[in-house]
């Protein structure tokens, strides 16, 4: 497939070049950010909460803002691999090809 | 101290002017770029950041623990899961030009401007309590200053109303000052982002103060905070969900939010960058918050308001710069809001409220000249100063009692009743008007019914009785426990009736309801955008008339501003005469100028009525579909009229060739006729002239040439009486002389009479008499002409040397009568003409005058049938044919 030159308009092809399969697990990856997100941020709801054993509130803050920088982090590495693709003149494919369903 | 608060918050206010006014010469000038880069971008998103969160935050945290983080977390979310909402919703906001939340809604669902007025009043309403909530703490922090108690803060003197005139101010002269540059506002978004870095700055400053300053280290911080009341983790998962989720949805509706996250976006790519730094921001704002709280709740008398803690914290410590630095960061988030969200407001409201009714009453369209651009103006200007002074009103109203944190929620829960119809707008080609219609009526009354109202207090706008027992006493519609569901926070009461019934409402009416062309649409092309549009659209025509456009452009930028513009653009082309070619790149450039004034769609509209660009709305498509479809019929008549023409040319050209024969006919006849009547004259008058001349004739001789003068007198009589009857005939004014007979006795008598004048050879006739029992019911004088005709015929002209006659009988469903002899026939080219008049087959039997098979064919053909020559008979043959019903078996 990769020697079959550009694949033909309409159709797409089902095996991409491994660059274009690359780009689109990057986008699938920033699909799937915010959900890993909402997810860490939704475990305090387990914590214990009553007396002696409660989860102490330094905890608490290293815990939600480590997640924090982390997905900061996660968007900003993304961020940046998205816009070296852009850079390479393939916007049109990932716009079309990674479209949200 | 207040004076000195006074000075440096009129020396920060005329920063702020200068810094817009700098950022406005150099767009201007073209040098833009670095004003409008990914970072400004992320910074103008902080206007998310209020003094709602600036100061309440903390005492929100005094207050409720961690779930002042949930405001935060929700926009980080969204920001960072921007492929999925964020994206499309800019894309969209640029191909489409819109220009306010509202502008996006209506836009979708078929350009409705009920819809558009729905948003707007949604967006005032729910953006007033947020404008006074800002005034109040601004107001809150000069008290903070102003008065000894530091603690309690009351409000005194007219801090609000100052501050909020002050901000109109801003506003009117940078929210409107540049009309003309498609609703992006360079110097605002500067000014904004200069802000979120003083306030960001401040914030930063005292909680470093907080955490090094005041416990001595971030580990030492951490054991405070775990000693202190606020040391356990505690929340309520309800609301700590319900919140995030809340926020998320408000910072897609948000007016404001969508003014800088959309309108004044500048470039896709910048949402890249604000996908993750704008969380960064958010985290970096909300990370002293706990910190400041607890020491906060340590240092300060008890009973003060932790809302104000942010100042209050650095002024018991004596740092007066850093509080002063605080209250700049407070005044900067309180400003920014009022100031962004006065120009969304103003936009929506000017763009769907106003401008639509001066068109419709004072300005009679937009077809009459003048100066539109003055009335934009004027409006923007109004509703700017409307929206603020609502605010205050609302403030001085309210009392300004209520927590920040709590008015903040209410806002947010009203204006998330927008986030069904966006949502469903941008994913879902099914979402209708009328559903987006039910669905914000619903949302908005339930909001209005069971938090916005409430929020004023039992017994200000709903009656006590109706909070504790229910409207009229009916207990299941309690505003704080529709259905009878009470063990619940208030706020996610109303957040999950509001927005259950909206969603439901705007589902089930979308399901049932059909949307017009136009809605379907731009259905398409708002959740295909990635497949409608590369970029923002743009002008390919090139047939547009420079002069039209710059009559246009005269109407709605005033005729100055239009003909500089219209010149600077000659100029660029490199053209010397004041109208430029209406190139792709100088119509963009005008609707931009244009869109300013009269929004984008109109703008787009009006360049698109009259370049005929590619662009065309469907109510064009249908109006040119309408005049194609009246020319197609139009040509089709026409077409049918040719054709008819060509029909009757054609007929016509038949008739002339047949005048054309029948003028032959008549020559020939005439000839023919003046012959034969000619010929017995001749012999008359010669045999007449010897008579009289010639004297001692024998009588002999006398009786023989009278013989011959009285033959052919007879004989002119006898063809003097076929013309006639021939004519009679072919003019159809004959009357048939029907009546009822045998066939066997026609033919005898037609025999007998042929037989009558008898000379030459006999004829020998043989026929079927069982055949011929058949009854007739027709003119049988007539019928018998012709069989006399025919039998003589055969007498006359037979050459066989026995001369023989066989009349054969037929009857099926016609009734056939041929008559065949036995003599050489009738040569193939003769055949076509013995039935026309005076044709004789051969002269030396000059017998007749050659009428009798014209006569024959005559009566016939007015009997209903037909005669005709048989070949391949052996001799010459003809057969009658007559309709069957003359003919009737014999009984």
């Amino acid at each position: 497939m990769t020697e079959a030159g550009p694949p033909r308009r309409g159709k797409p092809p089902v095996f991409l070049e491994r660059q274009s399969y690359r780009r689109r697990r990057v986008i699938d990856a920033a699909r799937v950010l915010p959900f890993i997100g909402m997810l860490l941020w939704v475990i305090p709801l387990l914590w214990r909460e009553d007396g002696a054993v409660a989860v102490r509130s330094s905890s608490a803050i290293l815990y939600l803002f480590g997640v924090w920088i982390l997905l900061v982090a996660g968007a900003a590495v993304l961020s940046a691999k998205l816009a070296a693709q852009a850079r390479d003149g393939t916007a049109e494919v990932e716009a079309r090809g990674g479209e949200a369903p | 101290m207040l004076n000195t608060l006074v000075f440096v918050c009129s020396a920060y206010a005329l920063f702020l002017f200068a810094i817009a006014f700098a950022a406005e010469r150099a767009a201007m000038r073209g040098q833009a770029r670095w004003l409008r880069s990914p970072i400004v971008y992320t910074l103008s998103l902080s206007i998310y950041c209020t003094a709602w969160t600036f100061y309440g935050a903390v005492g929100s945290a005094v207050r409720s623990g961690f779930e002042y983080l949930t405001i935060y977390l929700g926009p980080s979310l969204v920001l960072i899961g921007w492929w999925w909402i964020l994206r499309k919703l800019v894309r969209i906001g640029r191909s489409q030009r819109i220009t306010s939340v509202a502008d996006l809604i209506s836009s979708r669902y078929g350009k409705s401007n009920l819809l558009a007025v729905g948003v707007t009043i949604l967006a005032v309403v729910g953006t007033t309590p947020y404008i006074a909530l800002q005034l109040q703490s601004v107001t809150l922090s000069f008290e903070v200053f102003g008065v000894g108690d530091i603690a309690t803060g009351e409000e005194q003197g007219h801090t609000a109303l100052w501050v909020a005139a002050g901000l109109a101010l801003f506003t009117v002269i940078f929210g409107t000052r540049n009309l003309d540059a498609n609703e992006r506002h360079n110097g605002v978004v500067m000014a904004i982002a200069v802000e979120a870095v003083v306030k960001l700055a401040a914030l930063l400053a005292v909680g470093v103060f907080v955490v090094w300053g005041l416990s001595g280290g971030v580990s030492e911080a951490l054991a405070k905070i775990d000693a202190s009341s606020l040391g356990q983790w505690q929340i309520d998962g309800g609301r700590w969900v319900g919140l995030m989720m809340l926020s998320a949805a408000a910072f897609l509706c948000l007016p404001r939010i969508f003014q800088v996250l959309v309108v004044e976006n500048e470039n896709e790519t910048h949402l890249r960058t604000a996908s993750w730094a704008f969380p960064l921001y958010l985290g970096l704002m909300s990370l002293f918050v706990v910190p400041i709280a607890v020491i906060g709740l340590e240092m300060l008398p008890e009973g003060s308001n932790p809302d104000l803690f942010v100042l209050t914290v650095p002024l018991s410590q004596g740092r007066d710069g850093l509080a002063v630095l605080s209250f700049l960061g407070g005044f900067s988030s309180a400003t920014s809001m009022v100031i962004v969200a006065a120009i969304a407001l103003s936009t929506m409201v000017s763009n769907h409220v106003v401008m639509p009714l001066w068109l419709r009453y004072a300005g009679g369209g937009a077809k009459v000249s003048g100066d539109v651009r003055g009335v934009v103006l004027l409006a923007r200007r109004l509703s700017i100063i409307g929206v603020v002074m609502l605010g205050y009103l609302y403030y001085r109203l309210s009392g300004g009692g209520a927590a920040l944190a709590s008015i903040g929620l209410v806002s947010f829960a009203g204006l998330a009743q927008i986030l069904p119809a966006m949502l469903g707008g941008i994913f879902w080609r099914g979402a209708s008007r009328l559903g987006a219609l039910v669905g914000l009526t619903l949302g908005f009354g339930c909001w209005g019914y069971t938090l916005f109202l409430p929020s004023f207090g039992a017994g200000v706008f709903l009656p006590e009785a109706w909070v504790t027992a229910g409207p009229f006493g009916i207990g299941w519609l309690r505003p704080h426990a529709l259905f009878g569901i009470d063990a619940i926070d208030p706020l996610l009461h109303a957040v999950f009736w509001s927005l259950a019934l909206n969603t439901g409402g705007f589902v089930l009416a979308s399901l049932a309801s059909f949307p017009g062309p136009l809605e379907r649409l731009q259905g398409a092309q708002f959740v295909n955008v990635f497949e409608h549009s590369a970029a923002p659209r743009s002008w390919t025509g090139r047939v547009a008339q420079a002069e039209d456009l710059m009559i246009m452009a005269q109407r709605i930028l005033g005729a100055r501003d239009a003909q500089r513009l219209f010149e600077r653009e000659a100029r660029r082309q490199g053209m010397t005469d004041t109208l430029p070619a209406p190139t792709p790149s100088f119509l963009e450039t005008l609707e931009r100028e244009l869109a300013g004034s009269v929004g984008a769609a109109t703008a787009h509209a009006m360049v698109g009525q009259i370049v005929g660009g590619m662009s065309v709305s469907v109510e064009d498509l249908m109006a040119v579909a309408d005049e194609t479809a009246q020319l197609m019929e139009y040509s089709a008549r026409l077409e049918a009229q040719s054709q008819e023409l060509a029909r009757t040319a054609a007929q016509l050209r038949e008739a002339n060739a047949k005048l054309t024969r029948l003028s032959v006919q008549k020559d020939a006849f005439l000839s023919q006729i003046s012959h034969e009547l000619r010929t017995p004259m001749t012999s008359i008058r010669a045999f007449s002239e010897i008579l009289r001349d010639t004297t001692g004739l024998a009588p002999e001789d006398q009786h023989k040439y009278s013989s011959i003068i009285h033959d052919e007198a007879i004989r002119l009589t006898r063809l003097l009486d076929d013309l006639l009857d021939l004519s009679v005939l072919e003019n159809g004014q004959v009357n048939l002389n029907l009546r009822e007979g045998l066939l066997s006795d026609v033919l005898d008598r037609a025999v007998a009479a042929a037989a009558a004048d008898e000379h030459g050879a006999r004829l020998r006739i043989s026929r079927d008499p069982a055949a011929e029992q058949i009854w007739l019911n027709t003119d049988l004088d007539r019928l018998s002409q012709v069989f006399i005709n025919l039998v003589a015929n055969a007498r006359k002209y037979c050459d066989a040397t026995r001369p023989a006659l066989e009349i054969r009988v037929h009857s099926s469903d016609r009734l056939v009568i041929d008559f065949v002899d036995n003599g050489t026939g009738i040569s193939l080219e003769a055949q076509d003409v013995i039935f026309e008049k005076f044709s004789r087959v051969s002269d030396q039997k000059a017998g007749g005058a050659g009428l009798g098979l014209a006569i024959c064919r005559q009566i016939v053909t007015r009997l209903g049938g037909e005669i005709s020559y048989l070949k391949g008979q052996g001799g010459a043959a003809f057969r009658v044919v007559l309709p069957a019903d003359i003919a009737m078996a014999a009984e």
